[in-house]
């Protein structure tokens, strides 16, 4: 008990540590823009289509449950302004975190694990060339970067998921649905969606890069610390989810 | 060229469409930009309510429950106080009597506030820029239930018991 209790604080004190090493890494690695390019490709680009598949289907189900449950009370035409709110304000950086985590997070630690069981960012140590900069920094700020445009994406693709079905198949009003949901969501109901995807953004891509920076230099080492990262990543996007909209509500 | 050029398409390709999710999430949903879905291919009507409840731009306009056109203005007369509602007819739809009557109605119980037409017997027609003359505006569902306490209390003769029993009731709504 007392020793869970104990691992579990080394490991919080030591991505905490992390956390301040890559930031302060962060700043000479803005001197290479093209390696935070290539990984806003890697951790962005490459999650669009999944992301915007997901948007599209996680919309379509708010359209029919929405639409189900609303009709009961005889409001079917509010289902713009519920499926808009809940997408805005809490699916779409909730699941576009864990879809990043899964597609983005388990890529990074397994590239950088494998550099460290290749010895790889031990010969950049011995050419004194700092891996913190070189490999983290920029991964990290590539994730960063594109969480927040991965999430914008999903909400506007979800969005029109649901008018596709609330809309199209359903019958409600489009002209009712769209100025409910103008109507309905401000600017703070945007921001707020942005400030939590920024922060999952830094939680996945920091747990990612940790695991992969850390991981055993073995081939069932790179496995392990690969499994984690989309275990803690989840675990803490949701954690950090409650106490947000908490603050934020 | 440079060897890695499909990699600047994609990052930019992909930097760009975020961008553009974002512009619209914080320009289109809140503001009263584009409206989706609204059809300017039709003729215009104005009709003065003493209430339009939450009646938006953008609400359907119906006739005998047959959607027929779009409110496409809420503003109030300065001079008789009254709001305003412009809307667009569908042109398929020409041949509405110049008596017809126009009240605000409410989807559901709870629902979103809409235009409701009633035809009378009038062999003249609506034009474009026409005013409607006979409208009603909107039911206030906490009007209604006080007027109908009133009218309760009214019957029973204002005994004492029945005012803490109505305020009790209201509550409830």
């Amino acid at each position: 008990m007392i020793r869970s209790f104990a691992n579990t604080a080394d490991r919080v004190g030591s991505v905490t540590l992390f956390l301040a090493r890559t930031l302060v890494a962060c700043v000479p690695a803005c001197s290479r823009p093209r390696l935070i390019v290539h990984q806003i490709y890697n951790a962005g680009a490459r999650s669009l289509v999944i992301v915007m598949l997901c948007g599209l289907f996680v919309g379509m189900v708010l359209g029919l449950q929405g639409y189900d449950l609303l009709r009961r009370f005889g409001s079917e035409s509010a289902l713009g302004m519920a499926a808009a709110l809940g997408l805005i304000k809490e699916l779409g950086p909730v699941v576009t975190a864990l879809l990043f985590a899964g597609r983005a997070g388990t890529a990074l630690t397994s590239e950088i694990g494998l550099m460290r069981a290749t010895d790889q960012l031990t010969a950049m140590q011995m050419m004194a060339v700092d891996p913190m900069q070189r490999v983290i920094a920029p991964r990290f700020l590539g994730g960063l970067i594109a969480m927040p445009l991965l999430v914008a994406i999903f909400d506007v693709i979800g969005i029109f998921g649901t008018q596709l079905i609330g809309v199209g198949l359903m019958g409600v009003d489009p002209g009712t649905f769209w100025s409910q949901i103008q109507s309905a969501i401000g600017l703070d109901d945007v921001a707020e969606g942005l400030m939590k995807s920024v922060a999952f953004g830094v939680a996945c891509s920091l747990l990612a890069v940790y695991e992969g920076y850390h991981a055993d230099p073995t081939a069932n080492g790179v496995g392990l610390a690969t499994t984690r990262t989309v275990v803690a990543s989840a675990v803490l996007t949701l954690i950090i989810d409650y106490i947000l909209t908490a603050f934020l509500l | 060229m440079r060897p890695n050029r499909s990699l600047e398409i994609g990052t930019g390709f992909f930097v760009l469409l975020g961008f553009a999710a974002l512009a619209f999430l914080s320009t289109q949903l809140p503001g009263t930009g584009i409206k989706f879905g609204a059809d300017t291919s039709g003729y215009e009507l104005s009709a003065k309510f003493d209430n339009v409840g939450d009646l938006k731009v953008g609400s359907p306009v119906s006739m005998a429950g047959v959607h027929v056109g779009r409110v496409t203005g809420v503003s109030i007369d300065p001079v008789e106080y009254r709001a305003v509602v412009t809307m667009i007819i569908d042109k398929n739809f020409d041949k509405i009597p110049d008596d017809s009557w126009a009240s605000i109605e409410t989807a559901g119980l709870l629902g979103a506030k809409y235009v409701g037409l009633e035809a009378r017997g009038s062999e003249t027609y609506f034009k474009d820029k026409g005013e409607i003359e006979n409208t009603q505006g909107a039911m206030v569902l906490e009007k209604l239930v006080n007027k109908m306490f009133a009218a309760v209390a009214d019957r029973a003769g204002g005994t004492k018991n029945d005012a803490p029993e109505a305020g009790a009731e209201e509550k409830g709504k």
